[in-house]
């Protein structure tokens, strides 16, 4: 395994993801992808640390979960205030929070 | 030697297509758990990459907490018993989605072709939890706070945000007219 394999892999992932987050139709859904995206974020900083012997891109890696995780909770919490004020979780009809 | 590579081919050919399972799938509670699949394997792609604490911390965090929040979710924005969670994609917006995503892919793929002299290897001695500890809490202590700080403001929002607030009627009565008791002054 070499550097080169890594990268590949986590553009791959990042495109992957990005393409879920660009067309779903459900809010979880693109949640998943923006998910995907922030792995493949991961695996690139410790593919890095791996090959250049780097701390730092370990402890950027831990403040990436910490981000993702806070983004994933308040997404959540909105999801539920959409679906509360909707009745559904469609993101294209989703252009005010208040009815 | 070769075993070795052919393991690391099968986990790197496993994370793509549970990534394509997870973003094409049509199934959203299928996709949640194929993410859970996805993130574990993540997981031992740490592990290979010398990063044990890492690969802790996803299995726990995302594969435990984050899928489980998920499922949540679903389950709460449910419509009924019976009804098939909708997980389509939008129509007019596949085809310039998979474009840009396929273009920005090739993009990427060419910058890392054209690069030469990538570092091989590295034999001497790799960072290991121990360094992880001593960088987070000395050198990035600072930011390492203010994360802290982060999670706390976002734990509030998230609570502020999902608080019912119907201001004392009930769910059920809003939701199909009147309740079945009536109230008090009224007849």
């Amino acid at each position: 395994m070499n550097l080169p394999q890594i990268l590949y892999l986590a553009c791959g992932l990042f495109c992957i993801g990005l393409y879920g987050a660009l067309t779903r139709r459900n809010v979880i859904g693109l949640l998943l992808g923006v998910e995907i995206m922030s792995n493949a974020v991961n695996v690139l900083l410790l593919g890095f640390s791996r090959f250049t012997g780097q701390v730092a891109a370990q402890a950027f890696a831990v403040f990436v979960m910490a981000l993702t995780v806070a983004e994933v909770v308040v997404g959540l919490a909105l999801v539920i205030l959409l679906y509360r004020t909707l009745r559904h979780t469609d993101v294209d009809e989703a252009n005010h929070l208040r009815s | 030697m070769s075993a070795l590579l052919v393991g690391y081919a099968l986990l790197l050919a496993t994370m793509v297509m549970l990534a394509l399972f997870v973003t094409l799938g049509k199934n959203l509670v299928h996709s949640v758990l194929g993410l859970a699949l996805l993130l574990c394997a993540t997981a031992i792609l740490f592990v290979v990459l010398r990063a044990p604490f890492l690969a802790g911390i996803q299995v726990m965090l995302y594969a435990g907490g984050v899928v489980t929040l998920m499922l949540f979710a679903i389950m709460l924005t449910r419509r009924g018993a019976g009804v098939e969670i909708v997980n389509q994609h939008i129509p007019g917006r596949r085809l310039p989605a998979a474009l840009m995503c396929v273009g920005l892919f090739g993009l990427l793929a060419r910058a890392i072709h054209q690069t030469s002299n990538w570092p091989a290897m590295r034999s001497g001695p790799l960072p290991t939890t121990r360094d992880l500890g001593l960088s987070l809490f000395i050198d990035h202590a600072l930011a390492f706070e203010v994360l802290g700080i982060l999670l706390l403001a976002a734990t509030i929002g998230a609570i502020v945000v999902a608080r019912k607030r119907d201001h004392g009627e009930p769910e059920a009565q809003r939701r199909y007219g009147r309740t079945t008791l009536p109230r008090e002054g009224k007849s």
